[in-house]
């Protein structure tokens, strides 16, 4: 247990070593710098809530890097390692499959937790700490969740573009499927059609499979006061629940792997 | 060892397409026509869930761009199109949509209040008026201001003292919360007094008096005095901008 334990953190501390190389903390730091004053351009051009809008818009651009950001430092980084053959090299030596996988999401995760710390820190320019607090917490949860969906299309898909794709594909659909389950039940969606039945029925099944992305991390949050507590314990227990989804789905691909 | 090889590896093809495509792209350039301003009109605005869907879970910070991006259509690129100009009803129903995606932001009825019912089209302006009256009374308590403007708008700019009077009352009977001032609960009695109607003016004067709402000295003395000149026989009240 001692040794598995070791083993993953050693992985991890890697993974982390190799974000700091690939120059993520810098490419961060320039985007905060950027969107920084795009924000601030953008509040200018606002005759009220001047400030809201600079957070509003602020917080959901970085938001979107980061996601974009953490999907393909693991993305790029996973694939790297398949190419280069030192995850032969790593499963050659007496460490196990779980133990690889679990690091490297330790890793990630780390790397996921850096990033929303550090745009944490630049939306304290804008909103409290109270405000602040459970936005980064719900940033650093939707992270988890993007790092460990590409680790498993990566796994799936051993492609860059088709992993990337699927990833991004999955988030957008996690972010809009309340919205499109509404339309499909709306009063414009004609119940009596089968063709409407059918995609209806899709899209709730859809909704049963996805997260509840579009519930975290809103910009709201900053403007108007935090989420209450019930929200963030709902969206800690849905991150816990689809985290343990996707690593069962990683490590069944993994175990089924021929290297 | 350095870790490109010099430029004089490269093949002299290569370096000369690559002037050629530069030369050819910046030719092209030149032999464009130059852009020309064209005023385009106000779209209608989609429907709302397909707004809800566009903006990925985060309606708040898209109706903040939407309200700058509609703010800034009357500056088109090289172009610059009056407010009056811009086809009111897909304009409300901008106002209308970005306000469903952050209700809480006073932005919208600020635009409509003050940037938009401000244009010297009576028409524009009553239907603009009639929008924030409309919105007002979804939050009368956080949108209280922007009525207070529009009934201002209505005495003073159309001069319609019954709109004017419409809308302070709708202020006086649905603002209610504590936080709005007794000036705004009180406008609808000094739109009374201009409208001629002395005896409503004074009867509501009277009884907010009486009900001890008001506990601010200086304002007890102000509205006393109102009254007082309310009740003075030599008061002459010719009804104005009836």
């Amino acid at each position: 247990m001692h040794m598995h334990l070791r083993a993953i953190l050693t992985i991890a501390l890697f993974t982390l070593r190799e974000a700091i190389q690939n120059r993520l903390i810098s490419l961060v730091l320039a985007a905060l710098i950027s969107l920084f004053g795009l924000a601030e351009f953008i509040g200018e051009v606002a005759i009220t809530e001047s400030a809201e809008t600079k957070v509003s818009i602020l917080s959901s651009a970085l938001r979107f890097f980061a996601v974009l950001l953490i999907s393909l430092f693991v993305t790029m980084s996973m694939l790297r390692e398949q190419h280069e053959k030192s995850l032969d090299l790593v499963l050659s030596l007496p460490i196990s499959r779980a133990s690889y996988f679990f690091g490297r999401l330790l890793g990630f995760s780390g790397a996921a937790i850096v990033v929303a710390a550090l745009i944490g820190l630049c939306l304290l320019l804008y909103s409290p700490a109270q405000r602040v607090g459970p936005w980064v917490l719900s940033l650093a949860c939707e992270l988890f969740i993007v790092a460990s969906v590409s680790i498993v299309c990566l796994f799936t898909f051993r492609q860059a573009t088709l992993a990337l794709s699927s990833v991004f594909g999955f988030y957008v659909l996690a972010r809009t499927i309340g919205s499109i389950q509404l339309i499909g039940h709306g009063p414009l969606a004609d119940p009596s059609a089968p063709s409407q039945r059918f995609i209806s029925g899709v899209i709730d099944i859809l909704a049963f499979l996805l997260p509840d992305l579009d519930r975290y991390t809103s910009s709201q949050w900053l403007i108007y006061g935090a989420a209450d507590g019930r929200d963030l314990v709902a969206i800690i227990g849905q991150t816990m629940i689809y985290l343990v989804l996707l690593i069962g789905a990683g490590l069944f691909d993994l175990y089924r792997k021929n290297f | 060892m350095a870790r490109e090889r010099p430029v004089r590896e490269v093949p002299v093809p290569v370096i000369l397409s690559l002037c050629c495509g530069l030369t050819l792209q910046i030719l092209w350039q030149t032999e464009q026509p130059p852009s020309q301003a064209i005023a385009r009109a106000l779209p209608p605005p989609p429907r709302i869930d397909v707004l809800e869907v566009a903006s990925l879970g985060e309606q708040e910070a898209l109706g903040r761009v939407l309200m700058l991006w509609l703010q800034a259509f009357d500056n088109q690129p090289g172009i610059s199109i009056p407010f009056r100009d811009l086809n009111y009803g897909h304009a409300i129903g901008w106002l209308d949509a970005i306000l469903t995606l952050a209700p809480r932001s006073q932005y919208p009825l600020l635009a409509a209040s003050r940037l938009y019912a401000e244009v010297p089209a009576p028409v524009k302006q009553r239907q603009m008026l009639e929008f924030v009256y409309q919105r007002f009374l979804d939050d009368p308590n956080r949108r209280w201001q922007w009525l207070a403007h529009a009934a201002v708008l209505a005495k003073h700019r159309l001069a319609d003292l019954p709109l004017a009077l419409r809308y302070a009352q709708a202020i006086a009977s649905h603002a209610t919360g504590k936080d709005v001032p007794h000036w705004a609960k009180q406008m609808h009695i000094f739109v009374l007094e201009d409208m001629g109607e002395i005896e409503t003016a004074k009867v509501l004067l009277g009884a907010l008096l009486d009900s001890g709402t008001v506990t601010d000295p200086d304002e007890i003395e102000f509205l006393t005095s109102r009254l007082n000149q309310l009740q003075s026989p030599r008061r002459v009240s010719p009804p104005r901008n009836k």
